[in-house]
């Protein structure tokens, strides 16, 4: 087992997971905010933030997309050991990680039922950087407007459009994370 | 100190991933119920296990923790709850709404508003607006998902019929982002309008195992038509002890004539306005200069 | 004079005092202890365990002293433990056809292989209040018999045998657990046995007594009572088998139901299931009522609109836990609502005064 499946984990893991989901929930509740995020370390190229979003939010119980680059044997192994959740297809996810290129077309991950909207993926989008430039975001959450380096418009555009049905978005760069959920309207800058 | 006995916050890890990944959800759909797995605390059903599973699963140990029950820190049901969370959380508590960053609370919004620091958990006992009309989650579940809220309206219409008022005081119907229907708890209607606020709003049912959530500057809108619109009410007094014209009021029975006397129902921001000097018919520095 | 709710901390805690001063009476009686109460207080015991969801007699025996014989606070008490228990696995099915039955009962046929053992019953007794018990009487041996050897067949099999009742399919499926996952209607069959074997034998009592007065009658017999030991077994992987990991006392009811047959079925005999942890017949019989009962949708019978036809309505009511938690919140302040219930019947009240005096006037 390569050493680092092993390590990467919670070492305090009731006060670390708490503090990640306070940046979790601090971000999705402010579209366009950015969080630090820490605790967690997988292997290349997993963030550590969705690292530590992963260690944070999935169990046994919560089924787990890699996308394209990120479906490698160590992180495989990595969720193995300290998440424990299984790895599955796009249309089974609860949680979905990957690039942007990798993820898209978004469209094929489960989106909810109109009884049961909630029952719809998280998406982790790994991104080199995040900032709040480009996308203009309104809706719950937003004062007035917020600006986030999304990869692009037209894909949360669509999504939006399913709402109260749709998926849920992180987007995350090394310790940094940000979110778009399906609530928020996005126009082009 | 935290009892060592038991995890931070009570709850075990995988009890507070479900309900984190619940409290996310219901964020991403505001006001939208989100099923969760409930767990049997040790304090009874309704009497505030939902806030309470809420409130666990967001906790860090740098919280400073308020509890409220009616608006006051002091009444048994906050005084419990509060207890509960300084010995299986360790965190700091304080009685000062400012000085917060969670706040749980029963039945009342504070006077003062929120911050973007602050998170207010809603301890809620029937989470479905639509249940005393439909009283089948199958088919309150199905209303929701096709946006059928016309019986709500009938229901506030009839009211009007019958007395000239919509005949709702407490526990008040909003539409959040012009969509869900959702149950604000039972706050009196005087707060519905403070529901749209900087905070993050956190809604848990732990006996109806759901959670739901406002988003900061949601727009959430009481019910109501163009002749009869929504008016937040309160008693048409001043505080007795504070004069504020402009909190909600308890209206406390003082005497066996029947005398009574009006006070803030928000006990720390009464006791703020009083440190500041304000005075109301009541207060005790004026009954001493009579 | 103004009426303060400051000072609740300490009244709080005051009240907990005299609590314990209550709970344990006055100290020239000698304590329970709680190996009285698991010997001596068995049936209370076991109703504890079985609605507390969680099969230790000793923490059921220390829950009832704490609660003071309050069975419902006993059971809030076991679930509240159980809830900070760590979940380590699942046990395979119990087999109850393996039983060492202590009592087995049929009230379908007069005898059947293995016998009728009536056990340790209250059904036959007069219910005579016996005043030796206050003196502290002696109680006499009971007669013993060596146990029978083998399985104890199941009496339902021999109408199975012959196609004249149901046959009930085996699944691997794994059914849901209501206790990890929020309920969600309909349930269906695993998940309604779940919740009426840990629901409030009072409430199950009710619905069960309701089918027979015909709000839903089916007709039922008990094809079979068994109390007894079962084995239970949990598959562990590293070792690639099964082993026995203890033994616990089960109730077990199986009834035959009225018969029922459609186009392409000739008629045969349906039936209803309970099981409950412990020496529990009463819950167990009440239980394998309302199962059957809430089958109608799956045996194609009509729905007579019967409380316990309707599973979301005995569902959502079983658990005394719930029940008594939302039912006793009523005791909390709810003084700001009726504050806002006062100022809008006041409202209401002078706008309708107002509009009688302007009525008059005119």
């Amino acid at each position: 087992m390569p050493q680092d499946t092993l390590t990467g984990g919670f070492t305090e893991a009731p006060q670390q997971s708490a503090r990640a989901f306070r940046s979790l929930m601090n971000a999705l509740a402010r579209p366009g905010t950015i969080e630090e995020i820490t605790g967690g370390t997988g292997p290349a190229p997993l963030s550590a933030a969705a690292a530590t979003t992963l260690l944070t939010l999935c169990d046994g119980e919560m089924p787990i997309h890699l996308a394209g680059g990120h479906d490698t044997d160590a992180i495989r192994q990595w969720i193995a050991f300290h998440i424990g959740a299984p790895i599955c297809a796009r249309n089974q996810a609860m949680f979905a990680v990957g690039t942007w290129q990798a993820l898209t077309p978004i469209t094929d991950f489960p989106i909810g039922t109109p009884e049961y909207p909630d029952r719809s993926t998280t998406l982790i989008v790994e991104m080199d950087t995040l900032s709040n430039t480009g996308a203009t975001l309104t809706g719950p959450g937003i004062l007035t407007t917020a600006q986030l380096s999304l990869p692009e418009t037209a894909a949360f555009q669509q999504n939006r459009l399913l709402f109260p049905m749709g998926v849920d978005c992180y987007f995350t760069a090394g310790t940094r994370i940000a979110a778009l959920p399906r609530s928020t309207k996005v126009e082009a800058h | 100190m935290s009892d060592p006995a038991y995890n931070f916050a009570y709850l075990d890890e995988q009890t507070k991933r479900m309900i984190r990944r619940a409290i996310l959800k219901g964020i991403a759909i505001p006001g939208y119920q989100v099923p969760f797995a409930s767990r049997e605390m040790p304090m009874p059903y309704g009497w505030g296990t939902g806030g309470v599973q809420v409130s666990a699963a967001c906790l860090v140990p740098e919280d400073t923790m308020k509890v409220i029950d009616q608006g006051a820190d002091d009444t048994t049901n906050a005084v419990s709850i509060r207890k509960f969370f300084e010995n299986t959380a360790g965190v700091a508590t304080t009685e000062k709404t400012r000085e917060a960053t969670v706040i749980q609370t029963r039945h009342r919004i504070p006077e003062e508003p929120l911050t973007e620091d602050q998170i207010l958990v809603y301890q809620v006992p029937i989470p479905e607006p639509l249940r005393f009309l439909e009283p089948r989650e199958t088919e309150t579940r199905k209303m929701h998902a096709l946006e059928e809220y016309g019986l709500m309206h009938v229901k506030l219409y009839e009211d009007i019929a019958q007395h000239g008022n919509i005949a709702t005081a407490y526990a008040y119907p909003v539409q959040v982002e012009g969509r869900y229907v959702m149950d604000p708890s039972p706050i009196p209607k005087f707060d519905n309008p403070k529901l749209e606020m900087a905070a993050i709003q956190l809604f848990g049912a732990g006996r109806e195992q759901r959670i739901y959530a406002i988003p900061p500057y949601s727009k959430v809108v009481s019910l109501d038509f163009e002749d009869y619109p929504f008016e937040a009410s309160k008693a048409d007094h001043p505080c007795d002890l504070c004069g504020a014209e402009h909190t909600y009021l308890d209206e406390v029975i003082i005497d066996d004539a029947g005398g009574r006397m009006f006070v803030c129902s928000d006990t720390d921001y009464c006791g703020e306005r009083q440190a500041d000097g304000h005075r109301g018919r009541l207060s005790p520095k004026l009954e001493a200069a009579q | 004079m103004y009426v303060a709710v400051k000072g609740g901390e300490r009244a709080i805690d005051n009240a907990h005092d005299w609590l314990a001063e209550e709970r344990r009476g006055p100290t020239d009686v000698p304590e329970l202890s709680v190996d009285q109460i698991k010997s001596q207080m068995t049936l209370a015991v076991n109703r504890v365990m079985a609605e507390g969801s969680l099969y230790d007699p000793d923490l059921a025996a220390l829950a009832i002293k704490q609660a003071r014989g309050d069975l419902i606070e006993a059971i809030f008490l076991i679930r509240a433990y159980r809830t900070t228990l760590p979940r380590l696995g699942h046990s395979r099915p119990v087999e109850t056809d393996k039983m060492a039955c202590d009592r087995r009962i049929s009230a379908t046929f007069k005898d059947a292989p293995g016998g009728q053992v009536l056990g340790p019953t209250f059904d036959y007794t007069h219910r005579l209040l016996d005043f030796k018990l206050a003196a502290d009487g002696e109680t006499p041996e009971a007669a013993t018999a060596d146990p029978l050897q083998g399985d104890m067949p199941r009496i339902t099999e021999f109408l199975n045998r012959d196609g004249l009742i149901q046959t009930e399919e085996p699944s691997d499926e794994t059914p849901r657990d209501m206790t990890r996952e929020p309920m969600e209607y309909p349930a269906g069959r695993p998940l309604r046995l779940q919740a009426l074997t840990r629901g409030d034998e009072g409430f199950v009592l009710g619905m069960a007594y309701s089918t027979q007065r015909g709000y839903g009658r089916n007709h039922p017999f008990v094809g079979e009572l068994r109390i007894g030991k079962v084995a239970v077994e949990m598959d562990i992987p590293e070792l690639g088998f099964a082993v026995d990991i203890g033994e616990i006392t089960v109730t077990e009811c199986e009834t035959v139901n009225q018969f029922h047959g459609s186009k392409t079925e000739p008629p045969q005999f349906t039936r209803g299931y309970g099981l409950v942890f412990g020496q529990t017949e009463r819950k167990a019989i009440s239980m394998a009522l309302v199962d059957r009962a809430l089958r109608w949708e799956e045996l194609g019978e009509d729905n007579l609109g019967a409380p316990a036809q309707d599973e979301e309505f005995v569902l959502s009511h079983a658990d005394n836990i719930q029940a008594t938690g939302f039912l006793e919140h009523i005791k909390l302040p709810h003084y700001v609502d009726f504050q806002s219930e006062l100022e809008l019947v006041r409202k209401i009240r002078s706008e309708a005064q107002a509009s009688t005096l302007k009525e008059a006037a005119e």
